[in-house]
């Protein structure tokens, strides 16, 4: 293929040259004197692709430690009877030795383990990591623009993640431990210190962490939605770009609608927590005590954390679902199919994560009968999303697939978007929820549709991009063993729980139902999901060490365009400084997926269309 | 040390795993890209097939194994009326997506399979077919539509209301960190009204018992029980943060809130030894339910209905357990009849109680009336003198007179009826006051006020003669005049068998 390439990067230049947009890019920077010390290069870079991976470093070490934890409270599920003792150094007095030794996890720290695992992951490692690594590094390159319409803000949402994060960290050493009343943060739990340690402190630094992360997500998705809109380069129209574009350019309006939300129901939380106002608060008495709250109500909470915390999914599995579709268009030699439809159905996902927030409320108090509507709009869902299941499936059907790691993780994806995305439609319809509703089966569902496969989209994008990024490939072998492993390893994890779900488990208990004859039966699998989490935990650290070893030792990239991509990221020298392309821009001629047209292999979208070719983008 | 152990291995392995990747990087780039690309096809073709075989026969033979905790089949039926709705709205369910799982995972992974790279082939350009894109928008649509009236069709019916006149029984549960309270109402089928800021230790869901309707409410401690084949509406309510009231076999699911009352309506329709019976043909629930004991009772036997929290309240969200049983209407009508009322048991006359000193209640009249009857029989027997005098409870006077208050006379109607029972005993009616006021004064009230009961006796019938009314002031207290309860105790109204009461009774 070698030659090929080296043929398409003398007409790439050609046509830079004769057809690319001279905006004086290099009369104007004589290098970049903000970006030229190790200060200004490597941390408080405005370069969105240095950002862009500032997110990712930053994502895998809160995935590291979100998954760690999720393996410390699965030796408690499936290992109850299990000697802790070992684990007093890191963990300290959330180990309690009893008499005869032996060490056992403090319930109160069981349930912190399992709402930071859960904020961590939702916000930190699949929003941050996922979104905020992707749509940096790609945006830019894949609209042709030489950076964010505003770098500066781009660096100030990194910076107010990272602040968001060391909030949250400093919250994992308290005394009365950070916050356990799930990810979900539902008052009066989180609001009354007297009902939950966690609800101290904790909860103070998880709000001002998630306040912190607000501002960080509306920063970066305000620069996102105005490249998208405002840089696009000459050609580019909206018909025309990757669906990775469309997708991140959805996340971003969704963050920046529902985001605000949160906020706002964070503040009123605040509120009831120090100024002594009853927005949540209503008739109580905690710990023998008669509050002098009257009039709020704890379901206003959930309305507005779940008009947030819907689209939030989708702000998780669009991106995974953008990068899917290009990774696997790449390598499957062929254009993504139905193309338009996969436009329409991110938009028809976007639009009707809106009005769906309330379906996870059917049992929470709220009148029966406005739960028709949002079993009604949670149902369609269904339909854009098998439109898109069907149209991956026949993006692979007459390809030529090249299985490399991302485009492994690409198959994986779908895979898990199908398995994950069924069981939701169990859910959807209330009345089958009335059973399954905060049993293991959503604890199933939501790892799965939205964990799992949104990880498999990070992992996708991580091996494809990793060359743009770092200018050297990722392992090809433990990639491999890295999908195969993780695959089979994440449906030993989830898929019995549906199982344990449809037996009435609920989630959330620290002995797993040993108390209840109904539920403690499931000893054995709950042994199994425990296992299988660790060797699963273990393949991703050994992802880990496979994505720092390639970064300084990976095999060189020795040319431009090692994939054989249409986009224009890979336009762009081996070595991209701030401003993405030394000389012009290059314009778009055409949609983003012309592969295997006309026997040609594939023609990136700065090659002018032929005589009676028509664009596939534009019909 | 397992950790150690599992941890150095993790090492061993990741190392030989880097050094494997090391040099297949190596041989790769002697091999050549295409070389590569061949071996990937090869293997990952492979791959992708085994991997759909055994992911595929893996779902099958797990559910086979697990088919006993899918809802609706076999030992996981519901037992309630609504439940086999919801159960086959489960399985419709996984019809449809069982279908769709299978079929895309074949089409997924033999795709892979098939169009692997191979060289030399061509990808067919293949961008877009509007003919197939209507169909598979059209088909989950129309299955979307089908499963959405079947649910919203259930979800109405289930979650509906009592209709007016419509025959039922009414409980309520309250959650609090980290037990269910949970109410009946008494013989008059009404739960009392509550305030939460009524709430303290002795009452500890904040009833008003200034409400006539919860003095015979009940709150029973242990197992609950309901009747098979009533409908039930569980009033559902919280104390301090969200709680769930989870029934899994009766697919009854409700969060308990606070300040904001849910409620949920179902109707059992399988008895405990029914569902028992039932789980005794499946050889999982012939284990002993205790491993530990292999000779002692089997899983069936002892079997029960359970009361679960199914929304995060805290530490102890996991152990919040109740059993309920669910029985025949006889059965529950006796059970129903030994429960006792909690305001009567547990409140009642001590300090919390509102009515305190105020009165015999109507539903503690006959009660009273009895425990009265019992007393007088016993001093009557008795022989020690001492226990010949008895206290009138619930005798009260306007302040500073000598006139009974109208609810004095449940209690002087009891004494009337022991008179008419010992129609020969005779006693003598004393009155005595506290240490305040002047002790002239004090004597003198007592002495009208002993005549005040004997006059309303011998308005009753009760013959003059029988009875001797004297006061005695402050000169006689029961107990020392020392604090302000101590001398609520000191005025008091006694009356003292005199005589007579060993004549048999008529």
């Amino acid at each position: 293929m070698a030659h090929v390439i080296s043929a398409a990067e003398t007409l790439e230049e050609t046509l830079t040259q004769e057809l690319g947009f001279n905006d004086h890019f290099h009369e104007h920077h004589h290098g970049d004197k903000f970006q030229s010390n190790f200060l200004t290069h490597y941390i408080f870079s405005t370069d969105h692709k240095m950002i862009a991976r500032q997110f990712l470093i930053t994502g895998i070490f809160w995935a590291f430690i979100g998954a760690a934890m999720s393996i410390i409270f699965r030796l408690q599920l499936g290992f109850p009877e299990a000697d802790l003792v070992w684990l007093k150094p890191l963990l300290g007095k959330w180990i309690q030795v009893n008499a005869a030794g032996i060490g056992k996890l403090d319930p109160e720290f069981y349930y912190s383990l399992v709402t930071m695992h859960g904020t961590i992951l939702v916000f930190f490692v699949l929003t941050a990591g996922l979104s905020g690594t992707f749509s940096n590094l790609l945006i830019p390159l894949q609209v042709g623009a030489r950076d964010m319409a505003s770098p500066l803000l781009n660096a100030f949402s990194y910076w107010a993640f990272f602040l968001a994060g060391v909030v949250m960290f400093l919250s994992l050493f308290l005394s009365t431990g950070p916050f356990s009343g799930g990810w979900t943060a539902y008052p009066p739990l989180s609001a009354l210190p007297q009902a939950s340690e966690g609800s101290g402190a904790g909860m103070t630094m998880w709000i001002v962490s998630m306040a912190l992360f607000v501002v960080s997500a509306l920063l970066g998705g305000i620069n996102y939605i105005t490249t998208v809109l405002n840089l696009r380069t000459k050609g580019m129209n909206m018909w025309r770009m990757p669906l990775t574009m469309w997708a991140f350019f959805v996340t971003a309006v969704l963050g920046v609608l529902s985001f605000p939300v949160l906020f706002s129901g964070l503040l009123l939380l605040m509120f009831d927590r120090g100024l002594g106002t009853s927005f949540y608060l209503s008739e109580i008495v905690v710990g023998g005590q008669v509050l002098d709250r009257i009039g709020g109500s704890p379901i206003l909470y959930q309305h507005l954390f779940w008009f947030l915390g819907h689209p939030e999914v989708y702000i998780i599995i669009l991106p995974a679902m953008g990068i899917v579709s290009e990774v696997m268009s790449v390598h499957a030699r062929k254009p993504i199919f139905g193309y338009r439809a996969m436009v329409f159905s991110i938009l028809a996902i976007g639009f009707l994560s809106f009005i769906v927030w309330a379906h996870h409320m059917f049992m929470s108090g709220v009148n029966p009968f406005i739960s028709n509507f949002f079993v009604i709009f949670t149902l369609i869902i269904a339909v854009p999303s098998a439109v898109k299941v069907f149209n991956w499936i026949t993006t692979i059907y007459g390809s030529n697939f090249r299985f490399n790691s991302a485009s492994l993780f690409s198959i994986g994806f779908v895979s898990m978007f199908i398995s994950g995305g069924l069981t939701g439609i169990f859910l959807g319809n209330s009345a089958i929820d009335i059973q399954l509703h905060d049993t293991y089966f959503i604890v199933a569902h939501f790892h799965i549709v939205m964990g799992i496969a949104a990880f498999f989209g990070m992992f996708a994008g991580i091996y494809h991009w990793f060359p743009k990024m770092f200018g050297r490939f990722m392992n090809e072998t433990l990639g491999k063993v890295h999908f195969w492993g993780t695959l089979i390893g994440a449906y030993a994890i989830f898929w019995p729980m549906h199982y344990t779900g449809m037996a009435g488990v609920p989630r959330r208990y620290y002995d797993a139902g040993a108390s209840f004859d109904a539920f403690r039966h499931f000893t054995d699998l709950n042994k199994f999901i425990t296992v299988a989490a660790i060797v699963v935990f273990f393949l991703q650290v050994l992802f880990i060490i496979n994505f720092f070893y390639s970064i300084f030792s990976g095999r060189k990239m020795t040319s431009k365009n090692p994939w054989g991509a249409n986009t224009l990221e890979w336009t762009t020298p081996i070595e991209t400084g701030h401003g993405n392309w030394p000389g012009n821009i290059p314009t778009v001629q055409r949609w983003a997926y012309d592969y295997g047209k006309d026997g040609k292999e594939f023609i990136p979208q700065y090659v002018p269309l032929g005589e009676n070719e028509h664009d596939h983008g534009n019909h | 040390m397992t950790a150690l152990i599992i941890l150095l291995c993790f090492i061993l392995i990741t190392i030989v795993l880097v050094q494997i990747g090391k040099v297949t990087e190596l041989t790769a780039q002697i091999k050549g890209e295409r070389e590569v690309l061949r071996d990937n096809s090869k293997w990952n073709g492979l791959l992708s097939l085994i991997f759909l075989v055994v992911f595929l026969s893996g779902v099958i033979i797990s559910a086979y194994e697990f088919k006993n905790v899918m809802l609706g089949y076999g030992p996981h039926a519901a037992a309630s009326k609504h439940g086999a709705m919801l159960d086959a709205l489960f399985n419709l369910t996984l019809v449809f997506t069982g279908i769709v799982f299978v079929g895309t995972h074949i089409a997924l992974f033999w795709f892979a399979y098939k169009y692997r790279y191979q060289e030399g082939r061509k990808a067919t350009f293949l961008a877009h077919d509007n003919r197939l894109e209507v169909w598979w928008t059209a088909i989950p649509a129309v299955v979307m539509t089908l499963l959405v009236v079947r649910g919203l069709n259930a979800w109405n019916e289930v979650m509906a209301d009592v209709k007016e006149g419509e025959d039922y029984m009414e409980i309520e549960a309250t959650g609090q960190q980290f037990n269910w309270s949970i109410r009946y109402p008494g013989p008059d089928n009404k739960l009392g009204t509550r305030d939460y800021k009524l709430t303290t230790a002795g009452n500890p869901i904040g009833q008003d018992f200034t409400d006539s309707k919860n003095w015979d409410d009940m709150i029973p401690g242990q197992e609950l029980y309901l009747p098979v084949g009533k409908k039930v509406r569980v009033r559902i309510i919280a104390k301090d943060v969200l709680h769930n009231f989870y029934l899994p076999h009766f697919r009854v699911k409700m969060d308990a809130v606070p300040g904001l009352p849910t409620m949920f309506v179902f109707t059992p329709n399988k008895t405990t030894t029914e569902y028992r019976n039932e789980l005794r043909k499946y050889p999982e629930y012939n284990e002993p339910f205790d491993l530990a004991d292999p000779t002692g009772p089997k899983r069936w036997e002892k079997f029960d209905y359970e009361l679960a929290c199914a929304e995060l309240c805290g530490k102890g969200h996991y152990s919040m357990r109740r059993v309920l049983k669910i029985v025949t209407q006889e059965e529950y009508d006796a059970w129903f009849k030994k429960q006792e009322s909690f305001y009567l048991t547990q409140v009642r006359g001590k300090a919390d109680d509102p009515n305190k000193g105020k009165m015999t209640l109507p539903i503690e009249a006959p009660i009273r009336a009895k425990a009265f009857g019992e007393s007088v029989k016993k001093a009557v027997e008795s022989t020690n003198a001492t226990d010949k005098t008895l206290q009138l409870s619930f005798i009260n006077f306007e302040t500073g007179s000598a006139k009974l208050t109208e609810d004095s006379k449940y209690e002087l109607d009891n004494l009337v009826t022991a008179l008419n029972t010992y129609p020969g005993m005779s006693i003598a009616i004393a009155g005595h006051t506290d240490n305040v006021g002047e002790p002239g004064a004090n004597m003198l009230l007592s002495v009208e006020r002993a005549n005040a009961v004997a006059n309303y006796l011998i308005t009753r019938g009760v013959s003059g003669s029988r009875l001797k009314a004297s006061g005695y002031g402050d000169t006689k207290p029961a107990v020392p005049n020392d604090t302000p309860e101590n001398q609520a105790k000191n005025r008091r109204t006694e009356f003292t068998i005199l005589g007579g009461g060993t004549t048999n009774p008529s």
